[in-house]
């Protein structure tokens, strides 16, 4: 069953992308708006794929469709996963480019902006949607060479410095992925996930180590995208030398769709879950949600304070991953496994709304004061209601305070902890949300509140950047209601469904 | 199986060449070790001894002729492309940074603490 609006997430922006230097030549106003357009009809899109149909459905560009049930063209696929996961990405991806029409005012060299906007979400797209492994590669390759672009957009030193130790680390991990990628072709001679998953699943012949080896190399390269302790080192420098927007995007979807995503589909669906990496991923979640947090306490540069908290908060999610993959592979109850994964889902399309948001604040307040530094700041209540209002709302959210989205995830993955019996970490995950709490009223008391440094002058920000600051306060507040069975059912459950019925994944994915 | 283990040694190679040279532009030849190690690796899984190459002219049909196995070759050039750009990107980078800084010593460039 052919389902055409797939093959639009990733073309349209692919367009944009080399259109908008042409459209630069006829009218420079118009090219800041194509970004902003094409991410509202991808998030439109996107909602009503994911309202339309719990089904999984296929595209197969250039119609090279499966011969005697060997699949040999590329899959597009969107089953409950991959359409949470676009709509993660094309909502924040709406709201970042909004914002990014006043703030990016500043800069010089607009048009490669915006074209490199539009290629890091062609890639995130693709990367979400790709059914086979090579397409993920390459998706993920094209949204990780404009997220360096990106990070270096200002050309200052530090810029260009965070940019190469990205490009390093995040080009190794890269090749990572593609080692683990060719030991997988080797072993089952394809290169599709559901028929890879179909293989590996009923072969007879034995794979033991060799599977092992391919998985820890996969594993080392998406730690290193999913920038987990110790492979974070690029990640603070990175997202505090980009762009607002772009840091908003790099924290809030990035690191999701090329680093969690990727291990919920291959650890999960693609592999069967077993308890070793199952550990490995509490471990390494348990590490980055404390570590994380703990150097975000020491940090004045606002834009590096939330870079640590990304850490620390995909500590969380893979926290939960990691207790749901043990639960599973040890045969647990599927109702608590079904608790851990939605848990895990709900924390990271909810840090992708609030982080987004305290991106978008610290960039809001960059433009007022520039300056990123919590010890120059103070008193800023009085000059930015609106972005105080906004940051304060993501604050409380991050750092799970009711009624805001971030309790309820967070409630959720502690719960599914205790019931695994792993109290230890149940214990770690309330620790680092009240330190987190703790790091967050450190922001507000010392940017908001307190005696105005005279020396600064500030401008509050266009409107514009309200909007997009407003509306994702308002989501923030909404997302709460997820909650409630009925709206869960519409938006976290496929998801969670299509990770709780691994076995099905090949048998639908080939043959939907 | 020398020829595999060879190839892992050429990435191993590229991988320490990577972690201990202070020098950016090493750095850089490193990661392209790295690459071609697991271009080389890609080729040699598709490699078939004595096979030829898959390509059918007027409809022959390739039954009974051992042929070499075309995927991973076509792989290698799609990854042989984004390579390229990797290098010119980091290279691009890699001026920059001596222009900013006038020396290629990560040590010395060394102003964000991770």
């Amino acid at each position: 069953m052919d389902d055409r609006t797939l093959i639009l997430f990733i073309v349209l922006p692919f367009l944009a992308a080399f259109s908008i230097p042409l459209i630069n030549l006829v009218s420079e106003k118009a090219k800041t708006f194509v970004v902003a357009i094409v991410s509202l009809v991808l998030m439109v899109l996107s909602v009503q794929l994911v309202v339309r149909s719990p089904e999984s459905t296929l595209y197969i560009p250039g119609g090279w469709y499966p011969v005697e049930n060997i699949p040999i063209g590329i899959h597009l696929l969107s089953d409950g996963l991959s359409r949470f996961m676009l709509l993660i990405v094309n909502t924040l991806a709406f709201f970042c480019a909004v914002f990014a029409i006043d703030y990016m005012k500043q800069y010089t060299g607009q048009k490669y902006f915006y074209t490199l906007f539009c290629l890091q979400l062609a890639g995130l797209n693709g990367v979400v949607l790709a059914g086979d492994m090579f397409n993920l590669f390459v998706f993920m390759e094209v949204a990780a060479k404009s997220s360096y672009a990106l990070v270096a957009f200002g050309v200052k030193r530090t810029e260009i410095e965070a940019s190469f130790k990205y490009q390093v680390m995040g080009g190794l991990a890269s090749l990572f992925m593609l080692f683990g990628i060719t030991m997988l072709y080797w072993m089952t001679s394809t290169l599709n996930m559901a028929d890879i998953s179909l293989v590996l699943r009923t072969s007879e012949i034995d794979h033991g180590n060799t599977i092992r080896f391919a998985q820890l190399f996969l594993l080392a390269g998406i730690s290193i995208k999913a920038a987990m302790i110790p492979f974070h080192a690029w990640l603070p420098d990175a997202h505090s030398s980009a762009p607002s927007p772009i840091s908003a995007m790099l924290s809030g979807v990035v690191i999701k769709a090329l680093g969690i995503y990727v291990i919920l589909r291959l650890f999960i669906n693609v592999f069967e879950p077993d308890v070793f990496i199952s550990q490995v991923f509490a471990v390494l979640g348990g590490i980055s949600m404390s570590a994380g947090v703990i150097l975000a306490l020491g940090a004045w540069d606002l834009k590096r304070l939330l870079a640590y908290h990304s850490i620390s908060q995909m500590g969380y999610v893979l926290l939960g991953v990691g207790i749901a993959m043990g639960v599973m592979a040890s045969g647990g109850s599927p109702e608590s496994v079904a608790l851990t994964l939605t848990g895990a889902l709900f924390h990271m399309i909810n840090h992708a709304v609030f982080k987004g948001l305290l991106f978008l604040s610290a960039g809001s307040v960059e433009y007022a004061t520039g300056t990123v530094n919590l010890k120059r700041m103070g008193g800023l209540a009085r000059a930015l209601p609106l972005t105080m209002a906004a940051s304060f709302v993501a604050s409380m959210a991050i750092a799970g305070i009711p009624p805001f989205n971030g309790f309820f995830s967070k409630f959720a993955i502690i719960i599914a902890a205790v019931q695994g019996g792993y109290y230890f970490r149940a214990t770690l995950g309330i620790v680092v949300g009240v330190l987190t709490l703790a790091s967050f009223l450190k922001f507000q008391r010392y940017a908001f509140f307190g005696r105005p440094d005279p020396g600064i002058s500030i401008k509050e920000a266009p409107l514009l950047m309200k909007f997009s600051m407003v509306s994702l306060a308002l989501l923030c507040l909404a997302m709460s209601l997820f909650i409630f069975p009925d709206i869960r059912a519409i938006f976290l459950d496929p998801a969670v469904r299509t990770l709780l019925e691994s076995t099905d994944y090949a048998i639908k994915n080939l043959h939907p | 199986m020398t020829l595999y283990i060879l190839c892992f040694i050429l990435f191993l190679v590229g991988l320490y060449g990577l972690l201990i040279s202070r020098n950016i532009i090493k750095m850089v030849i490193s990661l392209t070790i790295v690459e071609v190690s697991i271009f080389l690796m890609l080729i040699l899984i598709g490699y078939v001894s004595g096979g030829i190459a898959p390509v059918v002219f007027d409809s022959q049909v390739l039954e009974n002729k051992l042929v070499v196995d075309p995927l991973p070759q076509t792989m290698v050039l799609t990854a042989i492309v984004i390579a390229l750009a990797t290098n010119s990107m980091i290279l691009t980078m890699a001026i920059r940074i001596y222009k900013k800084y006038g020396t290629f010593d990560i040590h010395e460039i060394s102003k964000l603490k991770g």
